[in-house]
């Protein structure tokens, strides 16, 4: 049988002069249609590398990504990511930042109208359909996260990749945005694969959490499935008893065997 | 004065706890006059009416220093008289070589144009090039930090010799100095193109052309301007020294023309009209910059 997305055997080290840094060392993982799945582990473990193979803007050493059993090795819209800093382009307001990439992925499938329709639904489904004439600049970081988010969902990807999407945040509107997302997921069963260093974070939105042991030559440590019914809610899941169990095992991973080492 | 009164009310007010009375003070409102025009005219004056102080400072100075006989240089007073046409009337036509200083400054203008319209395509094509390859700027950066140092009328003769006219070698010459300033901001600018930007254009797969004109240019703009500003000045500088050389129409030339006919206060007045035009030239550049890259530098 073969799975939706395959992270197949893949190595992956980087050179500088005649330094050789292992990264990533024999990571294997199978993603099944509409999972979300978390990687966590400590700054530094290669996580973000990962995520970037996958998206196909890092090539890898050995071993190979499979999207529906085709290898992938340069980044496209079917892979579309959600960066740490949104990355939206500054010259552009909201609308032509989503605009930019349905115009180009729906150039010759899609009619003028249909184009538009399309950029403003995506950004009615992150709520940000007011600041349509905004640029960046002028509004706030969780905004522009959701902008982000809906440029990428805008691509119709058959994954989503996330890279600490909510890393830049403060408490309050990462919360609202995790929500966002989980509904998200809920409504459009979206394939995600997501990076992060928050615990709560993994456990809530995921069914299932990868965690990576700590660098040089990073690998998967423990794959852990999150039993927990969806649609999720964050304050009845506060003192349920599968969630504080996940969100122990995850935290006994991260700070008792692998905790982190700093770097010389 | 009722106040003793009004502050006995209020606190009754507030014990009874019904909803607190708002007291207006009656100020009468400001009319349009003092609102709007009085500020207005205000920071104009503050603007304007210190450059001017200085002026008049300047030219009272110049006037005293050079009024007693046997000065070498023309009084204010004297260029006022004796270059009277030119100074009212920039676009008279008295004669095939009699013309007034507008003409010959559009002249000018005209060669600075062509020549600096190539350098503005070149400089940039190459910028960009230079700045996105790592082996092309191995290869030209050397090359052009020695090439740009070469005075502009030192290119002069290889020009004439090429070109064997006096128009295109003017031309060229605006070119060639103002062409590296383009090159190098260009590079700097799109070598500082965030990775992130890259990412994007990546994931997007947009084709070169695509990421040329909706990633490079808007995100290297405030340095491509930095460089057309830069640039623009120094043409401005070549041509008056080219056309001195060249000869033909132009301010340059007026000036050496003048020099020949010891018309000394001719010169001044030429010299002005030059800095002021400079002075346009720079404003235009810089203004269309902040028009273009209004946006990109806040992230």
């Amino acid at each position: 049988m073969t799975s939706y997305l395959k992270i197949d055997h893949v190595d992956k080290s980087f050179h500088r002069g005649s330094r050789e840094t292992e990264v990533l060392k024999d990571v294997s993982l199978s993603i099944e249609s509409g999972e979300y799945v978390s990687i966590i582990g400590h700054s530094g473990c290669g996580k973000s590398t990962l995520l970037n193979i996958v998206a196909g803007l890092l090539p890898v050493t050995r071993g190979a990504v499979l999207l529906q059993n085709q290898e992938v090795n340069e980044p496209g819209p079917d892979r579309a990511v959600v960066f740490q800093n949104h990355s939206l382009l500054p010259w552009l307001t909201v609308y032509q930042n989503v605009k930019l990439a349905v115009d180009k992925v729906f150039a010759s499938t899609r009619s003028r109208q249909e184009r538009h329709d399309w950029t403003m639904h995506n950004l009615e489904l992150v709520q940000m359909a007011h600041a349509k004439d905004k640029r960046p600049a002028e509004i706030s970081g969780g905004m522009k996260q959701r902008v982000g988010l809906a440029r990428a969902l805008a691509m119709e990807p058959k994954v989503l990749l996330l890279d600490e999407p909510f890393g830049a945040l403060d408490a309050l509107t990462r919360a609202h945005l995790q929500d966002s997302v989980m509904a998200i997921h809920q409504k459009l069963g979206n394939t995600v694969l997501m990076i992060t260093h928050d615990v709560d974070e993994a456990v809530l939105l995921s069914d299932r959490i990868v965690m990576m042991t700590n660098g040089p030559a990073a690998r998967i440590g423990e794959v852990l499935e999150v039993p927990l019914a969806r649609p999720r809610r964050r304050l009845e899941l506060a003192a349920n008893a599968t969630y504080l169990k996940c969100r122990q095992r995850v935290l006994e991973f991260l700070y008792e065997r692998h905790s982190f080492v700093e770097a010389a | 004065m009722n106040m003793p009164v009004r502050k006995g009310e209020a606190l009754s007010i507030a014990s009874s706890a019904t909803p607190a009375e708002i007291l207006r003070l009656n100020v009468a409102k400001p009319s349009f006059l003092q609102t709007r025009v009085l500020p207005a005219l205000g920071t104009f004056a503050a603007r304007t009416l210190p450059p001017l102080v200085m002026l008049v400072l300047i030219l009272t100075v110049w006037q005293i220093l050079c009024m007693k006989p046997g000065a070498t240089l023309p009084a204010p007073s004297k260029i006022w008289t004796e270059a009277y046409d030119l100074i009212v009337d920039p676009f008279f036509v008295a004669g095939p070589q009699d013309i007034g200083l507008g003409w010959r400054v559009l002249t000018s203008l005209q060669r600075v144009a062509i020549g600096y319209g190539f350098a503005g395509l070149v400089g940039i094509l190459l910028g960009t090039i230079i700045g996105q390859s790592v082996w092309a700027m191995r290869g030209l950066d050397p090359i052009f930090q020695v090439l740009r140092t070469i005075s502009p009328l030192a290119w002069l003769p290889i020009s004439l010799a090429a070109f064997r006219d006096s128009q295109p070698s003017a031309i060229f010459v605006i070119f060639i100095t103002s062409v590296w300033p383009i090159i190098i901001n260009t590079a700097v600018g799109i070598r500082n193109i965030p990775q992130d930007y890259r990412n994007v254009a990546a994931v997007l797969r947009l084709n070169h052309l695509e990421f040329f004109w909706k990633v490079m240019i808007p995100s290297a703009a405030p340095y491509i301007f930095t460089g057309l500003r830069i640039g623009i000045g120094l043409s401005w500088l070549a041509i008056v020294a080219a056309e001195m050389l060249t000869g033909g129409v132009g301010i340059g030339f007026f000036i050496w023309d003048a020099w020949n006919s010891s018309r000394l206060p001719d010169i001044v007045v030429a010299l002005i009209y030059i800095g002021l035009v400079g002075f346009i030239l720079d404003r235009i550049v810089a203004g269309i910059a902040v028009i273009v890259t209004r946006g990109t530098a806040a992230n």
